[in-house]
């Protein structure tokens, strides 16, 4: 069988500017969320690890602004960016990684199970590669009972040493599961370089082995990312199969935790800073102002609305109680 | 006497690495972050430097293909070293532990061998939640062809693992994570300790505590408290989960007459069952009570902190119950318990106790 290849896409005119707009200013509300989490880290009311996407925003809002709200998105240990690009609840997102008992599950996960199922945000699953499945499984239910949803699997570069992802890209070509396996590559498992991991070739291709077209494309791009996806949603919900979209992006902070860890060896400041230099949401700033789609003004008036919805978030988050002991035992059986 | 050296458990298990890597040229490392800055906890800080990334090879995150390639390895005459940094990487390779490393042997009527050792880290975190912070050992322990050791101390963490390695069998090796800063006496110089069961931690009298790993400090540290009040507990470090050898156990119970089993993991079909099982079997009549099981309740393991209390067996808890097991007016209890509280102070549920800094 040929595999299908997807055109590259071509910016420009099926991009209103609304949505321009809306890209920019939905990453910088995940970036600040996560930057509030980074700066309140230190006060030790979150006890639980995080692993934060700064540097990495483009991929969840690209990804997710080309979704409808019925689609569905599973993640990884890596999930706030996922879960606030598809309109998963702030306050009960904090209130969470706070151990409250209003968080989204209760206190329960923390900061690497962040789910708002009725958003379309199913689950987060901290092992590397396990919530691919369960997406090609959410895809499975969804072809059979002829629903025209589909289902986003976000994971990292590490997902593809796992067997897991290998049988399920196998199996929803197979049976060409509306299903999409997204991969931000941010060059590192941990401390590890993908170069230390797997061999020289294009991850694209590993998909391709396996039969579904797959597509690269530049991860700090949120415009780059919205039309990759947007193709691979429209060929899922015409029964055509999986696509396989890889990003390439980095991270700009540690591994786990809200520092910058530059310094202790596994990659070079320079490495870092070069990235940096090609941060997602300035270019996409850059992009507004140079088309003339934002003013100072009207910028000012939309962060400083972002910003306080994000103060009363963790507002609430820290004053809102504790989860309770005897709520520990609940929901072990259905 | 060099031994009079205190260093921490995890340093013990550096240092058994690095006397097995400089004796035989068929042992090697493999794992995820253990040629990194994180270095595996520490455990494996400097290895890589002094042996190379052929001896201490960084893995791509496939943990199923890895241990497999360790017992294929194995199986050819190597004695590799794999390490898992939780136990739930560790499920994603229970394929290849259960039906390969366990059966290897057995399944080539005996031509096979396979020496490997798998180190798997259990245990609690900092709010790490249901699928980081489980305490899996029992899982190992069913299983026949594996060995499953859990040492305690230091000095028993270096000479079981330098023992583990030499082994013709796969040994699961757990390693508690509260435990890696408990400091202890530990030899210098490659040394082993058998992996033959159990060793009496406290000598006693009236009750007999059976525990491993972390949660023999919770028992000792009761021990110490029910001590005061004139309450004699001998506690047991298990150290040997398979195969087991329950002799010191009971011997102990025939004394004392009372058993209290304390486990890491859950309770049901966990490691306590299994020894309150054989007592009951092996030393009935010398039952003066019914046996007492202890562990996390049953449900997984909550991330946060409102959740978490009551959740793990600490010493106070253990306190409480031989209290009542054995009759103790909890009046008489309640200043050692406040010690106990005391040594703990204002520190946060999530954070290992200082009382464990040892040495032991
Ligand atoms: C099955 C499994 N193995 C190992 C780990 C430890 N671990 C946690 S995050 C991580 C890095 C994964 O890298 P990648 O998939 O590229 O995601 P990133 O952290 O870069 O977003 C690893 C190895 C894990 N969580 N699950
Ligand atoms: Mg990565």
């Amino acid at each position: 069988m040929a595999i299908p290849d997807i055109k590259p896409p071509n910016t420009g005119p099926d991009v209103s500017s609304d949505l321009l707009l809306k890209f920019y200013f939905e990453m910088l509300r995940v970036r600040l969320v996560e930057e509030g989490i980074a700066d309140r880290y230190s006060e030790q009311e979150m006890r639980c690890p995080v692993h934060l996407s700064i540097g990495q925003e483009a991929v969840a809002v690209g990804a997710c602004q080309a979704l409808q709200p019925r689609d569905k998105v599973f993640s990884t240990h890596r999930c706030h960016a996922h879960y606030l690009a598809k309109a998963g609840d702030l306050k009960r997102m904090l209130a969470e990684i706070y151990g409250k008992a209003a968080g989204c599950i209760g206190g329960r996960g923390g900061s690497m199970h962040l789910m708002d199922p009725d958003k379309g945000m199913i689950a987060s699953i901290p092992l590397v590669g396990s919530s691919i499945p369960l997406a090609a499984g959410s895809a499975l239910a969804d072809q059979r009972t002829g629903s025209d949803r589909v289902t986003v699997a976000f994971f990292g570069d590490a997902a593809l040493e796992e067997g897991v992802f290998h049988e399920c890209g196998n199996f929803a070509a197979l049976r060409r599961l509306p299903v999409l396996f997204v991969c931000e590559n941010n060059l590192y498992s941990v401390y590890t370089h993908l170069d230390d991991r797997q061999p020289k070739r294009p991850l694209t291709e590993v998909a391709r082995a396996h039969g579904m077209p797959a597509l690269a494309g530049d991860g700090n791009d949120v415009v780059a990312v919205y039309q990759a996806t947007r193709e691979a949603v429209e060929r899922a919900r015409r029964g055509e199969g999986p696509t396989f979209l890889l990003f390439d992006t980095y991270r700009w902070r540690e591994h786990c935790g809200p520092n910058y860890d530059n310094d202790i060896g596994y990659r070079s400041e320079s490495e870092y800073l070069e990235w940096r230099e090609r941060c997602p949401i300035a270019h996409q700033r850059r992009l507004l102002f140079e088309a003339g789609l934002l003013d100072p003004d009207q910028e000012e008036a939309r962060i400083a609305k972002i910003r306080a919805e994000i103060d009363a978030a963790f507002a609430f988050a820290k004053s809102t109680p504790l989860a309770d002991p005897s709520q520990a035992s609940d929901h072990v059986y259905a | 006497m060099p031994d009079d050296r205190v260093i921490t458990f995890g340093e013990a298990i550096r240092e058994g690495l690095i006397e097995a890597l400089a004796r035989d040229e068929a042992v090697f490392l493999m794992g995820e972050g253990i040629a990194d800055p994180s270095s595996f906890w520490g455990t494996t800080a400097g290895v890589v430097e002094r042996f190379g990334p052929d001896r201490v090879m960084e893995m791509p995150v496939a943990e199923n293909g890895m241990t497999g390639v360790a017992i294929g390895a194995a199986m050819a005459g190597q004695r590799p070293v794999i390490s898992l940094h939780r136990v739930e990487f560790a499920l994603l390779a229970i394929e290849q532990i259960v039906n390969n490393a366990a059966k290897a042997h057995y399944l080539s009527n005996g031509y096979h061998k396979v020496p490997l050792v798998i180190r798997i880290v259990i245990g609690r975190g900092w709010g790490q939640g249901p699928e980081h912070a489980q305490s899996l050992e029992s899982v190992f322990a069913h299983i026949p062809g594996l060995k499953v050791v859990m040492p305690t101390f230091a000095s028993e963490a270096k000479g079981m693992l330098i023992a583990a390695i030499e082994d013709d069998n796969p040994v699961i090796f757990i390693e508690h994570r509260w435990l890696y800063n408990v400091a202890g006496h530990v030899p210098e110089g490659y040394y082993r300790q058998p992996l033959n069961g159990p060793k009496v931690a406290v000598k006693g009298r009236d009750v007999t505590i059976v525990a491993s790993a972390y949660m023999t400090l919770e028992a000792v540290r009761a021990a110490k408290v029910l001590e005061d009040i004139g309450c004699s507990a001998e506690v047991i470090d298990l150290r040997v989960l398979r195969p087991l050898n329950l002799g010191p156990v009971y011997r102990s119970v025939q004394k004392t007459g009372r058993l209290v089993t304390v486990d890491t993991g859950w309770v049901q079909y966990g490691i306590g069952a299994e020894v309150v099982a054989r007592v009951a079997s092996e030393c009935f009549e010398a039952l003066k009570s019914p046996p007492l099981r202890l562990g996390p309740p049953d449900h997984p393991t909550p991330s946060s902190r409102g959740l978490i209390p009551g959740f793990y067996p600490d010493g106070d808890r253990i306190v409480q119950e031989v209290g009542k097991l054995l009759a103790i007016d909890p009046e008489r209890l309640k200043a050692g318990r406040r010690t106990l509280a005391e040594q703990r102070r204002d520190l946060p549920i999530d954070t290992p106790d200082p009382f464990f800094k040892g040495p032991f």
